[in-house]
């Protein structure tokens, strides 16, 4: 039915749910606001009095402006696709990006120059390093992850995304917990697990926004018009049916009172340690890698214009990846109180990890067998060819950090860090540029980015950047943990802390120049997806294979 | 609406006119899969893996079981690996301890191969202990004595050192610490505000520095004579008794410029340092007693 609708019209049952919610958590959260002593968790309250109020209008005004009640699944027999929440989660992704690497710049700049803590509690180095991590793994990647989720699982499935009210509930709702996290750090309210710093309300805010995810995303899979599930989706699922358990599993908490931030955690000692690893690693496993490698299956197969190399790999890579990567997590606690059998677990799943984390590499280089000369025109395919390359190096370079051995010279030393940032600028940074150069187009209707030129200068500002980070970092990584061990040949420790401290300094440098070209890179990335955004609108959707009907249709 | 299942396209061996590759049949939003089978290397690297973690197993603690765990042949585990380890460092420092621990600071100042043995072991504990405050070279930082210099606050000598180290300076609930307490004249209201100024000056004039134009110099010499000398002495040279600083070099713990000497002053100063007695045991103590005197003003 396309018919136009009146201006006002009756607000449907799941309109008047949504609106009666959000209304009725109003005065709760006020009078939490005005009880509580922390004066952190009442600005987070009437945070949430602000939210619960823009839901009640947004929902109100759906009635007023002329919006139809449901819109229809079908136009013309095509798919009609919801591409709101995913313009949103577009749009909000490179936001974050940006700010996220603006802080990971300060506080490199902060461990190279001390004084720019500025001896502030807001500005110390403790409340903005969750703050960087926080804001790349979680609002960035999150609002990729989410934008890109709800983009491939509608076109592999030809099928509107599920629910009405429910995908914005999503988009918005993860936003504002990613507000309320990243607030409440600079505010000093955490709970001291890294990668999972909110406190206990957080937590049940994101638990609630996530099992919606999940049924959206399954309510689309299951009225899907393909007889098959496409693998991304399985990657999809994957990570958002482990991120709902792990979530849930690491942050079980007893909150101290309603009118209090503070929490205590029901693990206690190394259990705790291990369900935080547990936790921690398969942040990366799950929300890192098969959340992105989803992102490999539909953008570099679509980009290329190639089929995916083996499927066969792809479904012995995808179990053999889910079953293995769910043990490695005690690699991150070798030679503590962990008992050892545990760590010895945790090593050689690591080791059996390696060629599952290939399959993903081979299975996304390979499809471009046959398209190889695209690298040299397209940035935006070199940008995922690149990054896929690194993946396979992070995924080596990991395997090899678990062996105890290895752990031995690497652990608390900054050649973890330089992993790390081999992975997340590398990887999922770049898989997740190439993807919204892609999106950016195909959503708003554009013929094509405004500049490949631009895109070309954001490639190879950035990857200097990287390079300059993660060479930096192995030096230092190594340097550290040789100078920790040295011993003088009468028996004692050769150098004192403070020394091997002074030592790091320059690499701190190199490392703070290279994320500052990361983040000249992103804004250069911003500047051209504005301008592609600005450009003049095409009347077709510019997709080669286009088969459905433009979004516009719809209205 | 057309039954998907019976779409012609689907199910149609489709070959790939690149790679002579057929695909799976299956097509998503233009996408399809090639029927590349696995590459055997990837399959071969995947087994060997496999078949070297459960040799691990074998050897290595590794698989839980209902109240233990596996313990491996190799009959490894981490804490009696540290414990071997730890034992081989102690034996290895037991002989060049033994003459340390019999001998007193001056023996080991005095024997060359001793005191090689003390300075390498007093360098790493000053480092991990004392250079947090002190500097990694001992040059200290304001409020923190340079231990480079022969002006020392309570003695130089090898006695003194290693009572300061053992017991700290002004620690509580320790009977041998080091204590005095400045006055806070300005605080407490045993001076005013010109008085002060008057004092500051003098005690530049006394360490030869420039005095304000306006300074009242005789009025700062009469009240330091009243109010300061007890603990500095009359000619301000200090008193190691009770850590009362030499005023009229140019060796400096908080300061000489007014400012730092009119909050001297007014509030006071009292620096604390922890006792290591309890923390470190009486080889290293020892060993940090003759490195510290060695730094370069040791008496």
């Amino acid at each position: 039915m396309t018919a136009k609708a009146s201006p006002v019209r009756q607000a449907t049952v799941g309109e008047l749910i949504g609106m009666l919610i959000a209304a009725a958590c109003v005065l709760p959260l006020i009078v939490i606001a005005a009880l509580t002593e922390n004066s952190g968790y009442a600005f987070h309250a009437m945070l949430g009095v602000v939210a619960a109020l823009v839901g009640v209008v947004l929902i109100a005004n759906r009635c007023f402006d002329g919006s139809v009640a449901v819109e229809p699944q079908e136009i013309g027999g095509k798919p009609n696709y919801n591409f709101g929440p995913v313009k949103f989660a577009t749009v909000a992704a490179m936001f974050w990006g940006i700010a996220g690497f603006t802080v990971g710049l300060i506080i490199a700049l902060q461990l190279a120059f001390p004084d720019l803590n500025f001896d502030l509690p807001w500005t110390n180095f403790g409340r903005m390093r969750p703050l960087h991590t926080s804001a790349v793994v979680f609002a960035f990647g999150g609002n990729v992850l989410i934008s890109t989720s709800f983009y491939v699982v509608q076109r592999t499935c030809r099928a509107r995304l599920a629910g009405v009210l429910s995908p914005w509930f999503v988009v918005l709702g993860y936003n504002l917990f990613i507000v309320i996290a990243g607030t409440g750090y600079l505010l000093g309210i955490t709970q001291s697990k890294e990668y999972a710093e909110p406190e206990w309300y957080a937590d049940l805010w994101l638990t609630i926004v996530w099992v919606v995810y999940l049924l959206v995303f399954l309510g689309t899979v299951m009225k899907r018009k393909e007889p098959h599930i496409y693998v991304a989706n399985w990657f999809y699922l994957g990570f958002i049916l482990t991120i709902a358990v792990l979530h849930i599993g690491n942050n079980v908490a007893i909150p101290v009172s309603i009118l209090s931030p503070k929490s205590f955690g029901l693990w206690s000692g190394v259990q705790d340690a291990m369900f935080q690893w547990w936790y921690g690693h398969n942040a990366v496993g799950f929300f890192l890698t098969a959340g992105f490698l989803a992102i490999v299956y539909y953008f570099v197969p679509k980009r290329a214009e190639r089929p995916i190399y083996s499927y066969r790999l792809s479904i012995i890579h995808f179990w053999a990846l889910i079953f293995i990567y769910i043990w490695a997590g005690p690699h991150h606690l070798h030679y503590t109180a962990l008992p050892d059998w545990a760590q010895t677990l945790g090593m050689t799943f690591s080791i059996m990890l390696w060629m599952p984390s290939w399959g993903g590499m081979i299975n996304g280089i390979m499809t471009l067998s046959g398209a190889w000369d695209r690298l040299r025109t397209d940035p935006v395919l070199r940008m995922m060819v690149v990054s896929l390359a690194f993946y396979g190096m992070s995924t080596f370079e990991g395997p090899l950090m678990s062996i105890k051995a290895v752990n031995g010279l690497s652990h608390y030393t900054d050649w973890t860090i330089g992993h790390v940032h081999s992975g997340a600028l590398g990887w999922v940074a770049y898989i997740s540029f190439g993807a919204i150069y892609c999106l950016v187009p195909w959503l708003w209707n554009r013929k094509q980015l405004y500049s490949l030129k631009l895109v070309s200068w954001h490639f190879w500002v950035s990857t200097l950047g990287i390079v300059l980070y993660i060479s930096a970092m192995w030096v230092s990584g190594i340097l550290q943990g040789l100078m920790w061990r040295a011993y003088t040949s009468l028996g004692f420790l050769e150098y004192s802390f403070i020394e091997t401290v002074a030592a790091m300094h320059p690499f701190y440098v190199i490392r703070a120049m290279g994320g500052a070209l990361f983040l000249i890179g992103a804004l250069i990335m911003a500047f051209n997806l504005w301008m592609t955004v600005r450009s003049e609108s095409v009347a077709a959707m510019p997709r080669s294979d286009e088969t459905q009907a433009p979004l516009a249709a719809a209205v | 609406m057309d039954q998907h299942h019976d779409d012609p396209k689907v199910h149609t061996l489709h070959v790939d006119p690149v790679t002579g590759q057929t695909t799976t049949g299956h097509e998503w939003d233009g996408i399809r899969e090639l029927n590349t089978p696995l590459p055997r290397w990837w399959l071969g690297i995947f087994y060997a893996t496999i078949i070297w973690s459960f040799g691990y197993w074998i050897v290595y603690p590794a698989w839980p079981l209902l109240t233990d765990a596996t313990k491996g042949v190799f009959g490894y585990a981490t804490r009696s690996d540290i414990t071997v380890q730890m034992n081989e460092l102690k034996a290895q420092r037991a002989v060049l301890a033994a003459g340390m621990a019999e001998a007193t600071p001056e023996q080991i100042k005095a024997d060359p191969a001793l005191f090689q043995i003390a300075m390498a072991q007093g360098k790493a504990a000053f480092g991990d202990n004392c250079a947090a405050c002190h500097g990694v070279g001992g040059a200290g930082a304001k409020g923190y004595p340079n231990l480079n210099d022969d002006d020392w606050l309570w003695g130089g000598s090898l006695d003194a050192i290693r009572q300061t180290i053992l017991h700290g300076i002004r620690v509580a609930g320790n009977d041998e610490t080091r204590v005095s307490q400045m006055p806070a004249f300005g605080r407490d209201g045993t001076l005013k505000r010109e008085e002060i100024n008057a004092v500051a000056n003098h005690v530049r004039e006394l360490a030869g520095l420039s005095t304000e134009p306006k300074a009242n110099l005789a009025l700062g010499r009469k009240l330091f004579a009243d109010n300061c000398a007890a603990c500095h002495g009359e000619d301000g040279k200090g008193n190691k008794e009770m850590g009362a600083p030499n005023l009229t070099d140019a060796i400096t713990l908080y300061g000489m410029d007014m400012a730092s000497l009119t909050e001297t002053i007014t509030n006071s100063r009292g620096g604390v340092m922890p006792a290591w007695g309890g923390r470190l045991d009486e080889t290293t103590v020892k060993a940090l007693t003759v490195y510290v005197h060695s730094l370069g003003g040791g008496q």
